[in-house]
């Protein structure tokens, strides 16, 4: 067993955590909160220069990583430091699609999404879906040499800053089946596309996506008519790894203000940390803390494993991420008291990324029916 | 034993209820079920609703003017307005200040300012918390010096978390009046016009993006000393009585209670797996769970609600209360989001704010995150839990703990 980090990895990890340590300060990200855009372009052209949507992909695709291990070791940075940047929608989901299924003219796109110069977004979730992937029913109609696209895409994220939307539609049977899913690269100014942006609570925006008559080539089909199941369902495995190695990220950095904040806050004339009730609870984070790490390990190391090995660990990964996370979120709060509400204090934003988290590619209870249906399977 | 309300108990319900459905304003109910905030006007329209009926000031005496409600029919009367999303009235004049000034006030302070509270001519805020105080509240720094002429307190100090400030005219104080002695020794009861010269409010906007609390800046401030309460260095005893009153209602059946009303409402719109998420048997279970405790609780909360209402004054249960209480309305807010799935992402402020966008998903789960995370501060303010624990266990089991 070695659970270290390859060299390379090590030095990932160094380079990106220094950057974001130097440009990636609370003051810095709440000024990106409040913008329009919901993203710094400069954070992230210098972020896609520093190698990090490269390190996502494998070198058949045109970067340097792409593994599992890869994902969590920059998503763990990227959550310590809370970026609120569009790396998963973005590199993990849209990009990886286009690379996991595009023809050599598709696969362009993905070389220019590693530079920094394209961004995307994966329009899949439906405002009756919730977290299943199969219910999907915005159709797709073929007309001659043209596919038209209709129907409602819900809390896509990155969608404004998207130049091209990866829009899932059904080509036959019915929502619920995995056959007869097609993924479509549609450029966002499309004729029929309509957005109505929002910002989200944990920062970043997103959009309701309306199809209303979208036409494109048969051409933009990603992969084979009707099979894009299995290819949506990899990916979201490896968002999961993404989201889930975030999430510890911004749970360490939760953990860390906390003991400060304990060593330090005094009350009845002692520090804070001095009371067992808070040291306990302290201890207990740090218990949950290295569950979570483990977690996350497992389920990276198995995102190129076989499918049940792979969807198992992911969602034994997600639920415990999902647990610890409430735990870490909620104790630093209360543990800090007020301050920590306050919009200003980093923990605040911390403590939104963790919580809500859960809300994306299914929460707790999602993944604990999932590990039994896999485990009964 | 008996288990079901008395005749006049029901009777009292039921006027309860017509009063609500003839007068609580549609709109205005509307907003409080969907998480929007009130607003200042709302607040004061509310206000005057219940001051025509009577009902401003359930538990004030009859002689200051007081409906003089019995600890159950309070409870009934909150039980009904929060089913029917009628807003809380703001509590720091009407529930916290105006018990203290009934007990130890001046006759003279009774007279000006019991009127104008139920004419809705102050809007008071609370000025306890200091930054560094929290709840070691008897550490509090704000120092209030009598002049020569022994006319006037000069107020140097700094207060925080002070509830709808913004909107306050008159806030009441704990104040450090004697720094020699021990800390719970040196502390007065005062109360300050908020116009006076160097009183600066300056907002915090919390994590869910509201403008709820500020902060309360006082410099050189003149407080004329008929504006003490009681008698000076004697404000710690003042201070522990309000936060009885303060911890009467902290159990919040009646908003647990609406809570879960909206769960059950999302989670039967909500689909999950082609089926309506509340038929799902896991997140049935869920709100089942929940659902029992907060029948316990309910029940709990009436035990020591009749106990008060036949005269006995709440000691450690009111702590329990809180404990429970908030443990259980933070669950149903964590239910809540859970319930809207991938709709609970959207930042509500907008909506809160009443702009224009209007929330992408047609149940309006949007708030539902906020809710979640502002009401983190449940289980912190009013003395946290914490301290209700050290609270519990010391009067229960002595000293040590």
């Amino acid at each position: 067993m070695n659970f270290d980090l390859t060299e390379e990895r090590q030095m990932l990890q160094d380079s990106l955590r220094r950057f974001l340590r130097d440009k990636y300060d609370t003051a810095t990200r709440n000024k990106i909160l409040e913008s329009d855009t919901g993203f710094s372009g400069d954070i992230w052209n210098g972020l896609a220069e520093l190698g990090v949507i490269g390190a996502l992909f494998t070198e058949d695709q045109g970067g340097f990583g792409g593994a599992g291990f890869d994902i969590a070791v920059v998503f763990e940075e990227l959550g310590r430091a809370g970026v609120v940047e569009p790396f998963l929608d973005t590199a993990i989901l849209g990009g990886g699609l286009i690379a996991d299924l595009g023809n050599e003219d598709q696969q362009a796109h993905v070389e220019e999404l590693i530079g920094g110069a394209l961004q995307v977004a994966f329009a899949h979730g439906e405002p009756t879906s919730r977290y299943d992937l199969n219910q999907v029913t915005s159709t797709a109609k073929v007309d001659g040499d043209n596919v038209v696209l209709n129907g409602r895409k819900a809390v896509v994220v990155n969608a404004e800053n998207a130049d091209m939307l990866i829009v899932s539609a059904r080509e036959s049977g019915e929502a619920g089946d995995e056959n007869g899913i097609s993924l479509f690269l549609v450029p966002a100014d499309t004729k029929g596309i309509t957005l109505q942006g929002y910002a989200l609570l944990a920062g970043g925006r997103a959009a309701e996506v309306t199809l209303d008559d979208v036409t494109v080539p048969a051409s933009a089909r990603l992969g084979e008519a009707g099979k894009a199941f299995k290819a949506i369902e990899a990916r979201v495995a490896a968002a999961n790894v993404a989201i889930c190695a975030e999430t510890l990220g911004a749970m360490e950095t939760a953990t860390r203000l906390t003991r400060e904040y304990l060593m330090t806050r005094k009350q009845f004339g002692k520090p804070i940390g001095t009371f067992q009730a808070l040291a306990h609870r302290m201890s207990d984070l740090l218990i949950e803390m290295e569950q979570a790490r483990s977690a996350v390990i497992v389920a990276a190391g198995n995102l190129e494993a076989e499918y049940k090995a792979r969807e198992t660990h992911i969602s034994a990964a997600k639920n415990l991420l999902g647990r610890a996370g409430r735990l870490v979120a909620e104790d630093s709060i209360q543990m800090h008291g007020g301050i920590a509400m306050t919009q200003e204090y980093e923990l605040a934003h911390i403590a939104k990324r963790i919580i809500m988290a859960d809300h994306r590619f299914g929460d707790t209870d999602h993944h604990l029916e999932r590990f039994i249906a896999l485990a009964a399977a | 034993m008996d288990l079901s309300y008395s005749d006049e108990e029901k009777a009292f319900r039921a006027e309860v209820r017509a009063f609500l459905e003839e007068k609580l304003p549609k709109e205005m109910s509307d907003k409080i079920r969907k998480g929007e905030e009130l607003g200042k006007d709302g607040q004061e329209q509310w206000h005057a609703i219940l001051n025509a009926q009577g009902w401003l000031a359930p538990n004030w005496p009859k002689k200051f003017g007081g409906a003089e409600w019995n600890a159950v029919q309070r409870h009934i009367f909150e039980e009904e307005a929060a089913a029917a999303y009628a807003p809380r009235i703001v509590p720091f004049g009407l529930s916290m200040l105006a018990p203290v000034l009934q007990k130890f006030g001046s006759q003279e302070q009774n007279d000006y300012w019991l009127p104008r509270l139920l004419a809705g001519e102050d809007w008071w805020c609370q000025g306890y918390s200091e930054p560094g105080a929290g709840s070691d509240l008897a550490s509090l720094k704000t120092e209030a010096v009598l002049n020569d002429e022994g006319t006037h307190y000069i107020v140097n100090g700094q207060k925080t978390w002070t509830t709808l400030g913004q909107h306050a005219n008159m806030i009441f104080c704990l104040v450090r009046t004697d720094k020699t002695v021990k800390q719970q020794e040196g502390i007065s009861f005062l109360l300050i016009d908020m116009e006076t010269p160097g009183v600066e409010v300056r907002p915090i906007i919390l994590l869910d993006g509201t403008h709820e609390v500020n902060e309360v800046w006082f410099s050189d401030v003149k407080v004329p000393v008929e504006n003490l309460v009681g008698k000076e260095n004697e404000g710690w005893t003042y201070a522990k009585y309000l936060l009885t009153h303060e911890r009467t209602n902290i159990a919040g059946v009646g908003f647990s209670q609406a809570g879960l009303t909206a769960v059950k409402r999302i989670a039967r719109a909500e689909m999950s797996g082609g089926k309506p998420l509340m038929q799902n048997p896991h997140f049935a279970a869920r709100v089942a769970q929940v659902e029992i405790d907060l029948m316990a609780m309910s029940t709990t909360n009436l035990r020591i609600v009749s106990k008060a209402a036949a005269g006995a004054a709440p000691g450690v249960e009111s702590s329990m209360l809180k404990v429970k209480g908030t443990i259980i309305r933070q669950e149903i807010n964590d239910l809540a989001r859970r319930a809207a799935g991938a709709y609970a992402m959207p930042f509500a402020s907008e909506a809160i704010e009443g702009s224009n966008l209007a929330l992408p998903d047609p149940l309006n789960a949007g708030p539902v995150a906020a809710q979640y995370f502002n009401n983190r501060k449940l289980s912190i303010f009013g003395g946290s839990n914490e301290i209700q624990r050290q609270i519990i266990a010391k009067t229960t089991m002595g000293g040590g703990a």
